[in-house]
């Protein structure tokens, strides 16, 4: 195909030219961007929470008297224990993606305090006996907790309990000591120490990290015997048998204390309502993208139709010169496919200076570079879909238009 | 010869309407899209309280000790209980209070009703007065109730509905954390927006059902909700907060005038250098004195999801805009014989001009009201989201004038190009291919 006599008629039609390569290229600025921020967002709500989400209820009790708590929590743990359905139930202090974060920082060497820059920040996680039943979390190396760890740890008021073990995720012990093995090491928060006796796979913090991953997974579980501190009940069930479970347990709890603010919820609940923003923050993304591509579709459509009536007296000449209906045709899709190009190539270039704008501004990360030609590509295929239509209506054009006057 | 115009701008886009179609839905996605953003951007950066919010002031210290230090970093957000507590007795602000929020356990008189956690602002007299409450019923307290640490309690006019079928309740007894309180104010209708006073509990989120004296929550032990910070040792027993190395309360301050503003200024510099010269603070002297609008742009509040949302309408909106332009052009080129006819006629560029604007001019502002439309059913979209802010996305008067104006200037932008072009075509060129 020859594509001087196209340029020679683009050059005629400057403004119409720049418009559509101008509307492509932002559309495909917009796309790269838009689509990176949903991959984004998709990514970060599907992250890996290694506890078996699907079997978990939690039901949450405040406002009882703290200092009934040791009794009433193993009369409350016996008394879930008896609903039918339950395999295991335990007491925390807050649970994953619940964004009741108790947090607190370590360092590795004995003189660490609170304040210590060079310290990790992490999540405590307070937990009582049976809590890895009833979560599933799988433990990589070492042990859990025995009863006398759980037994001698209280924290009366204070913010750290007072225990020597702990229990930490296979994220953080890498973090902390890359190339050693975590077991038997100590982190230091002057004047508490704790010894690592085990470390599980990776488990979510209450809040999670958006622009530093591994930072979601930086968790501590410390043995606490009852406490007030400890208001969430776990239970653990068959999911088919959440709803009733978290029924009877509420209705239970409520009257054994009936001051007391009772509320259940599944795990799963949880979990969506953690992520309910960020799901939305999609879906508007993907609209936008969709009515954007169809919107410049449409455009392409009117543009070249426009093209199509103008030139109808050419396009009768040259097939009365010979030239056969797949010329034609081609005409329009390689003109097409020249404007495209160059819209594409000024969009990859906004696309990454738009790119860097929002990481300045927004603290997004560095758009992957396939992004780019994704981009370039679905506009390319969007352009040509679009100007089939057009480019037929012009095929058909019968060469006898060539002898009429206008 | 409006009406003219008019009526041959019905009848040119009549004549194709395809094209027409294409631009008015084009007009009317970006527009809608646009002003979905713009109206979320503009309900969350609205003013909480207009006509007040400008003489309230949050001034801020820094007591914190030296660890971390670095010069130039801001001061601590919130206030400790004793600098807390020295700033309201020194009264140097026409009205002053000192607040934090928490959680207390209610448990109703009525047996229907469970317990359930009510939100509560822990405050001082002022903070009515100060932040001009409006109440159904009763009033605030007093200095001497926060001094002798009453049990008396403000109640929302939702709880008031939930708890007493709307009644007025002044009087009435409501169980707090196993105490008896007594009612002596139901509020009136009072929502602001960005909840400013206290950003730890969530900008937007949902707003207290109980006020009581600071004093009183300190005495009762009640629960501490939001941001507590602290340093050095601090930290730890939550009953003994008021002794601690801990940042917890806000703070605000109504100052009528800049001279007012200039001498608190010097006061609050004045308390810093005293303290740290007693070696109370071990940093150097640095206080902020921000009025409600700073401190928001301070804090940051609008979400940045809600501006990065507003970017990308905007670029789709030029998107659309670019796609008109292109339409439009087709358009009246398409006209160019008949306009040839009207120049060899004796009508003048300036008036051809005007007519082809004044037919983009319709076509935007048919495009506005289609936009509008849609505008609506994204904000309602927008209402069905389960974020703390999403109930607030209305559109108020200035949207609706501003969805128009925005429409109409748009594409008669849009149509400034293509209309140049038109009217300059040769008479005698179009003619004579005709």
């Amino acid at each position: 195909m020859e594509i001087r006599p196209i340029f020679a008629s683009l050059r005629k039609h400057r403004i119409p030219t720049l418009l559509i390569v101008l509307q492509i290229a932002l559309a495909c600025a917009v796309l790269c961007n838009a689509v990176f921020m949903i991959s984004k967002r998709v990514s970060d709500i599907r992250l890996p929470n290694a506890i078996d989400e699907q079997e978990i209820s939690v039901v949450d009790i405040q406002g009882t008297d703290p200092l009934q708590a040791a009794s009433e929590t193993s009369r409350n743990l016996a008394a879930l224990r008896g609903i039918g359905g339950v395999e295991a139930v335990s007491v925390v202090h807050t649970m994953p993606l619940s964004q009741h974060n108790w947090g607190w920082s370590f360092g590795l060497s004995m003189d660490s305090v609170l304040s210590d820059e060079h310290n990790t920040n992490v999540t405590l996680y307070f937990v009582n006996q049976d809590f890895e039943k009833v979560l599933g979390t799988r433990l990589l190396q070492g042990r859990y907790f025995n009863s006398s760890e759980y037994a001698d740890s209280t924290i009366g008021g204070g913010a750290l309990p007072h225990t020597h073990v702990v229990v930490i995720t296979d994220t953080l012990a890498r973090q902390l000591w890359p190339d050693q093995p975590a077991l038997g090491k100590t982190l230091y928060s002057k004047p508490n120490y704790y010894t690592v006796v085990g470390v599980v796979a990776d488990v979510l913090r209450p809040d999670v990290y958006t622009s530093n991953r591994d930072k979601s997974y930086d968790d501590v579980f410390l043995p606490l015997s009852p406490d007030e501190v400890l208001h969430a009940y776990i239970l653990r069930s068959a999911p088919m048998d959440r709803d009733r479970v978290i029924r009877e347990a509420v209705a239970k709890l409520q009257q054994l204390s009936p001051q007391a603010v009772v509320e259940g919820v599944t795990y799963t609940s949880m979990r969506e309502k953690y992520f309910a923003n960020m799901r939305s923050m999609v879906w508007i993304l993907v609209l936008v993208c969709v009515v954007m591509l169809a919107v410049t579709a449409f455009g392409i459509v009117g543009l070249t139709s426009f093209w199509v009536g103008q030139r109808r007296r050419q396009i009768g000449i040259r097939r009365a010169i010979g030239a056969t209906r797949g010329d034609i045709l081609n005409y329009f899709r390689t003109e097409n496919f020249l404007l495209s190009s160059a819209g594409v190539l000024l969009g990859m270039l906004l696309a990454f200076g738009i790119n860097l704008y929002l990481m300045r501004h927004y603290e997004l990360d560095r758009m992957p570079w396939y992004y780019l030609p994704g981009g370039a590509l679905a506009l390319w295929v969007i352009g040509q879909l679009a100007v089939i239509g057009p480019a037929m209506r012009a095929a058909s054009v019968p060469p006898v238009v060539a002898t009429q006057s206008n | 010869m409006l009406t003219y115009y008019l009526d041959l701008a019905f009848r040119s886009l009549k004549r194709s309407r395809m094209l027409t179609l294409l631009m008015v839905l084009a007009i009317a996605l970006g527009i809608g899209a646009c002003m979905t953003t713009l109206t979320v951007l503009h309900v969350l950066s609205g003013d909480p309280l207009p006509g007040r919010s400008g003489s309230l002031y949050y001034p801020q210290l820094d007591p914190r000790d030296m660890e971390g230090y670095a010069p130039g970093v801001e001061p601590a957000d919130q206030l400790s209980w004793t600098d807390g507590m020295n700033l309201l007795r020194a009264r140097r602000g026409t009205l002053q209070a000192l607040m934090t929020g928490g959680m207390v356990p209610l448990q109703p008189a009525q047996t229907n009703i469970d317990p359930f956690h009510a939100d509560a602002r822990y405050t001082t007299a002022d903070f009515f007065p100060m932040f001009g409450v409006p109440f159904q019923y009763g009033s605030g307290w007093g200095a001497a109730e926060d001094d002798s640490r009453a049990r008396v309690v403000v109640i929302s006019s939702e709880l008031n509905n939930k708890l007493f079928g709307g009644q007025n309740s002044v009087g009435k007894t409501l169980r707090l954390q196993e105490a008896d309180f007594r009612i002596i104010g139901v509020l009136g209708n009072w929502r602001p927006d960005p909840h400013f006073y206290d950003l730890y509990m969530g900008a937007y989120a949902s707003y207290e059902e109980v006020y009581l004296p600071l004093s009183t929550s300190r005495d009762l032990h009640m629960q501490h909700d939001g941001s507590l910070d602290c340093w050095g040792d601090g930290g730890g027993d939550r009953d003994k907060l008021e002794q601690s190395t801990c940042v917890w309360l806000q703070f605000w301050v109504q100052l009528d005038n800049p001279a007012a503003v200039a001498s608190y200024k010097s006061f609050l510099q004045h308390y810093a250098e005293d303290q740290h010269a007693s070696g109370r603070f071990a940093r150097p002297a640095v206080i902020r004195l921000r009025n409600v609008q700073q401190w928001l742009d301070f804090k940051q509040v609008v979400p940045s999801d809600t501006r990065l949302q507003a970017w990308l309408a905007l670029g789709f909106l030029v998107v659309c805009l670019i796609n008109t332009v292109g339409l439009m052009l087709a358009k009246f080129m398409r006209r160019a014989g008949e306009l040839g006819v009207r120049r060899a006629l004796g009508a003048s560029r300036r008036a051809l001009f005007g007519q082809l604007l004044l037919e983009s001019g319709v076509v935007g502002f048919v495009g506005g009201v289609l936009g509008l439309l849609l505008a609506f059913l994204g904000l309602w979209l927008v209402r069905q989201q389960p974020s703390d802010y999403a109930k607030l996305a209305h559109m108020d008067s200035v949207m609706l004038l501003a969805t128009f104006v925005i429409a109409i200037v748009a594409t008669m932008l849009a149509g400034l190009l293509p209309a140049w072009r038109a009217c300059h075509v040769a008479p005698a060129l179009q003619l004579k291919a005709q």
